[in-house]
């Protein structure tokens, strides 16, 4: 690839941007809608050393009935997990449209040599993953070295082969916006399918800034090639409130065409469970107590 | 009306939208309001009124007494009777008055800001988030220098100048009501205030406040009335003092009826403010300080940026980028808290932003609406618009529109852009756009206007200095410089 | 031949002209004023400035305004006091010419010439120092460096009056020049002849050609011109009648202009306590505030 154009970005503009666009009003109607909305979006997420296959079995039944006893609510985009959870998951998800994405690439620090990274993504495919989320070298883009980041995206994606590549750009190691937007069209470039903030083990993590640089570079992207490609915010995302805010975001920056989980998605755990919670309020008039809802 | 390509609208959108949002907190608002002079509410000496609007629904909203000569004698003679005591309090005193304001103002922000949007227009987003904040950062601000004063003047004694006669507009009511009353105030000054005629009603519950606040009687006096009510104020020699925010062409007038009358005048007048965007600046946000710079208020606002000069070798793809935007505001129901452009402030101005758009089409200018949206069938409603094909020499690159309507040219070198931004006799406000320091220090130091943004547009704070260079007026209002037309400074 | 030995030298008078442009002209009218001593000789002839050749020099002072505007700080002190220097040396001859028509005697205009020096060393001190006395940075909340700064109006009109027709001039022209404005000033019209010789001591201070313009002729012929004209931007008078104050400031009407008239009695020239200070420069000044978003 050529040198990448630096775009430009004002930093104090954007979060001035961001934070009046969290000022909307959702109420009724809307945001019982943005709040299914939100479900449908969210990759339910567990991404601990502790995970066990209980767990993420747990994990599976939450994501496909949310809110047991309502068929209303949605079932969440995906479930999220390591590698070595992937085939559990796609067992339980089984003839669901539940999908099963997995973290790949030495995640979160993507510090282990290439060939072993694009191993990982090989076998979490072969697996079931039907998406993918990798980490770029944050070190080697910080380092300058942007062909060789590239040049890694690409190999991961040739690796996923079918599978939906998410690139995750871990914003709070990347020192300013304009780095993030940078790293965003670099992966854009190289063919992600996605790109999305964070890890999650990382502050700060997803936050209304970065994530509508993102949305601009998404943005821009597709002006100029037509292709459209997906922005998820991950971590940090835990209520209701903050989601709505998010579609906000999306609606004002990309248009009601990217309000769609092929499109948007929130990489999130605690935030499922809000977001019944404030559809169970909208349903019964009250406000629930945490025993009402299933742990995830 | 025409637009400029954009990509096309995706398919199969889910359409999520905002459900309507209105603000619902009730406000009181009296069936007739008087004159506020000595502290009391007084009906006006001929028993003279008009009715106040709103210009969203075009209903009555209350009856306002009409300031003849003899209220302004009145509320004159009453703001000198209170003036000896007040300029001699010391002026922790006088703070603690302006800090209870302040308080105050805080207090009952959620009920100023609807009043405000329903006798003016502006979206509740606005008067929420900035006129009525801003009103009460004013006088807290100006609270603190009352017993400051002689800091603020290396070498001389600050002294009150006296009477000051106040004549205010109607796009920022309640806060240049108190851009006006802080300031003369905390400098030991007692004031009669004359709020505009189609927006008089926030300036009369501030006089209630200033009652709850206990301030003196006759320290500020409020005359609701028209341009004659404000020519009487403005010539009644017990004035020492004049401040007017308006119109450059009122401007003038009042300066010939004040010349050789030894009597102080400032003036903060209209501006056809150049936005200028360079080519490595960043877009989006340019963007989106354009939409700001242009569309706050419905351009209801004296430093707009309603000139935007644009570097040429990106103006296609920023133009296009501007449509996507313009497709995005929502205009309507100013008490919707989603709005973003509410209603145009009077049927007059509606009037005169038509005539405008008028000419501009007659002059070969190119118009560009945001949406065709259906507007709401009562009220005063103009989409905001931009004009491409402006040449310098046109009306709308020379005259103030007061509205939500952008002009449109290009620029090659900064050299050229500084020549055009120049190109006026206004010098209020102006806006750059680019990503290098040097070139920024460069063209702000080359600008003939009295604020300069950088990077940002529309940006305001009682602690930053605003007014015009050439016939945008002269004198500041906030910082300290702002204090210095409210002082005499004897050595 | 020569002629007969010694016969009494002729002395080699002055002619007085305007200075305009940086240059020495006659008026365009052709026309002259005679200056009369306090014994009714006539003891010169000074030109009687016209409209046009006002006009001329209004057009002088605003081709001088980029140059001298934006000349270093530093360097405007330097030449104000080389004004200084070469007014002192001519002292003598200032004095002189100061005792032929105004009453008060050598010793008298000894001490006007004196403190007229010493005006123009004090204000040009002020040249880098008065930015730093009436502006200031600005405490704005949220993450914007903001700041203030005084630049010069413009074309400044300047009219002295009767008594201390150098010192009043000096006081007069000093401030505004020393912000960086250019001069268009209407000499004394009783004794003009002060305001010929500072001419003289302007050309040879390195001033820009135009950044003072010194004219003599009638006032009632220039006020409504000066008055009237859109590229002055403001006026510094003093010794002005009513209706000549009045005039003035009707010139507010036409374009905003910021008018500064001055009361002083004649002792009051001296007066250090008044007359040495920033506040009579900051008439002549406009406030900048610059807004410029901080983040990385």
């Amino acid at each position: 690839m050529g040198a990448m154009h630096r775009v430009p970005v004002d930093q104090v503009a954007v979060d001035a941007r961001a934070a009046r666009l969290g000022r909307r009003s959702i109420k009724r109607s809307a945001k019982e809608a943005a709040l299914r909305l939100a479900v449908a979006m969210t990759d339910l997420t567990t991404l601990e050393g502790q995970d066990s296959p209980e767990r993420v079995r747990a994990l599976c039944r939450k994501a496909l009935r949310p809110l047991e006893g309502d068929p209303t609510v949605p079932s969440v985009a995906a479930v999220c997990v390591y590698p070595r959870l992937v085939a559990l998951a796609r067992e339980e998800l089984a003839g669901t449209p539940v999908r099963v994405a997995s973290v790949a690439t030495a995640f979160p620090s993507g510090q282990t040599p290439l060939r072993l990274r694009l191993e990982e993504v090989r076998s979490a495919v072969e697996d079931g993953a039907d998406e993918i989320d990798m980490v770029i070298s944050r070190g080697l883009f910080l380092a300058g070295r942007l062909d060789e980041v590239h040049q890694e995206i690409a190999a991961v994606k040739e690796a996923c082969e079918g599978a939906h590549l998410k690139v995750i750009l871990e914003t709070g190691e990347l020192g300013s916006y304009e780095n993030v937007r940078l790293a965003s069209d670099l992966a854009l470039a190289a063919g992600a399918d996605f790109v999305k903030t964070s890890t999650g083990k990382v502050q700060p993590a997803a936050t209304p800034g970065v994530t509508l640089v993102l949305l601009e570079s998404v943005r821009d992207a597709w002006r100029r090639t037509g292709r459209r490609v997906g922005v998820k915010p991950a971590g940090g995302i835990r209520t209701a409130r903050q989601a709505l805010h998010y579609l906000v975001l999306v609606k004002e920056t990309l248009g009601d065409a990217w309000l769609t989980p092929e499109l948007f998605r929130f990489g999130a755990s605690s935030l499922l469970n809000d977001l019944v919670r404030q559809l169970l309020r909208l349903r019964d008039g009250c406000y629930t107590a945490a025993h009402d809802l299933s742990l995830a | 009306m025409s637009r400029t390509k954009s990509p096309p609208e995706p398919a199969a959108a889910p359409g999520w939208d905002y459900a309507p949002a209105p603000e619902t907190a009730p406000v009181e608002i009296a069936s007739r309001y008087g004159h506020f002079i000595a502290g009391e509410f007084v009906p006006a000496a001929d028993g003279a009124e008009f009715a106040t609007i709103n210009p969203a629904t075009e209903e009555e909203l209350s009856r306002v007494a009409r300031g003849g000569a003899e209220d302004v004698e009145r509320a004159v003679a009453a703001a000198r009777r209170a003036l000896p005591r007040w300029s001699r309090l010391p002026g922790r005193e006088r703070a603690k008055y302006l800090f209870r304001i302040a308080r105050r103002l805080q207090e009952r922000a959620r009920e100023l800001a609807v009043l405000e949007t329903l006798d003016g227009g502006k979206p509740i987003r606005e008067s929420r988030d900035v006129d009525v904040p801003e009103a009460a950062r004013h006088f807290f601000y100006h609270a603190g220098w009352a017993d400051k004063l002689e800091f603020a003047f290396p070498g001389r004694r600050p002294k009150p100048v006296g009477v000051c006669g106040q004549i205010i507009p109607w796009n920022f009511p309640l806060l240049m009501a108190a851009w006006k009353l802080a300031p003369a105030l905390a400098c030991g000054n007692t004031v009669v205030l004359k709020p505009a005629e189609t927006t008089p009603l926030t300036a009369l519950r501030l006089a209630e406040i200033l009652q709850e606040c206990e301030l003196p009687p006759g320290v500020v006096n409020i005359v609701t009335g028209d341009g004659e009510t404000g020519a009487a104020l403005a010539a009644h020699r017990g004035v020492r003092k004049i401040a007017f925010t308006g119109s450059t062409e009122v401007g003038k007038k009042l300066a010939a009826a004040v010349a050789g009358s030894r009597r102080r005048l400032t003036l903060e007048l209209g501006g056809k403010s150049a936005n200028i965007v360079c080519e490595d600046a960043s877009l989006d946000q340019a963007v989106e300080g354009v939409i700001d710079a242009i569309f706050f208020n419905q351009g209801h606002v004296c430093c707009a940026g309603s000139r935007l000069l644009v570097q040429e070798s990106i103006l296609e793809e920023f133009l296009e980028k501007l449509d996507w935007r313009l497709r995005s505001l929502r205009v309507g129901d100013p008490l919707d808290k989603n709005t973003d452009v509410g209603a145009i402030n009077s049927r007059a101005q509606l009037d005169r932003i038509r005539t405008y758009l008028r000419i501009g089409l007659e002059e070969g200018g190119r118009l560009h609406e945001c949406h065709d949206q259906p507007l709401p069938a009562k009220g005063f409603w103009c989409r905001p618009c931009y004009f491409t094909n402006v040449q310098p020499a046109d009306t709308l690159a020379r005259e103030e529109v007061f509205g939500p309507v952008l002009a449109v040219m290009s620029f090659r070198t900064p050299e050229e852009a500084i020549a055009r931004a120049n190109n006026t006799p206004y010098g209020l406000a102006a806006g750059i756009w680019s990503d290098k320091g040097s070139r920024i220090f460069a063209l702000a130091a080359r600008l003939q206007a009295g604020v300069v943004w950088c990077n940002t547009y529309n940006r305001f704070d009682a602690s930053s200095p605003f007014g015009g260079y050439k016939e945008s007026g002269f004198g500041r209002e906030g910082g300290r410089q702002g204090l210095r037309p409210y002082l005499e400074l004897e050595r | 031949m020569s002629g007969e030995r010694g016969a009494r030298r002729v002395t080699v008078t002055k002619t007085y002209k305007l200075f305009l442009g940086g240059g020495f002209p006659r008026s365009e009218s052709g026309r002259s004023l005679s200056v009369v001593d306090r014994r009714g000789r006539v003891v010169a002839q000074v030109c009687r400035a016209s409209r046009k050749d006002l006009r001329e020099a209004v057009e002088a002072a605003a081709r001088a305004l980029p140059d001298w505007s934006r000349r270093d700080a530093y360097n405007r002190g330097q030449i104000l006091y080389r004004m200084a220097e070469m007014l002192e040396a001519r002292a003598g001859e200032m004095a002189e010419l100061l005792a032929l028509t105004v009453p008060g005697g050598l010793r008298r205009a000894r001490r006007e010439t004196a403190a007229a020096v010493d005006r123009l060393v004090h204000f040009a001190g002020w040249a880098d120092k008065f930015p730093q006395v009436l502006g200031n940075a600005n405490p704005v909340p949220g993450p914007y460096y903001n700041f203030t700064i005084p630049e010069p109006s413009g074309v400044t009109g300047v009219v002295a009056p009767a008594e201390e027709p150098l010192l009043a001039l000096v006081s007069l022209l000093a401030p505004p020049l020393c912000a960086g404005c250019t001069i268009v000033a209407l000499a004394s019209p009783e004794h003009p002849l002060a305001a010929s010789v500072l001419g003289e001591v302007c050309a040879v201070s390195d001033l820009p050609a135009g950044a003072v313009n010194l004219l003599s002729g009638r006032r009632e012929e220039l006020l409504p011109h000066l008055a009237g004209h859109r590229e002055v931007i403001a006026i510094h008078a003093a010794g002005c009648s009513r209706a000549e104050r009045r005039q003035l400031e009707e010139g507010t009407a036409g374009n905003l202009k910021r008018v500064r008239v001055v009361d002083l009695e004649a002792e009051a020239w001296y007066d250090e306590d008044e007359c040495h200070s920033p506040w009579w420069i900051e008439p002549f000044v406009e406030m900048k505030t610059i807004w410029h978003p901080s983040a990385y």
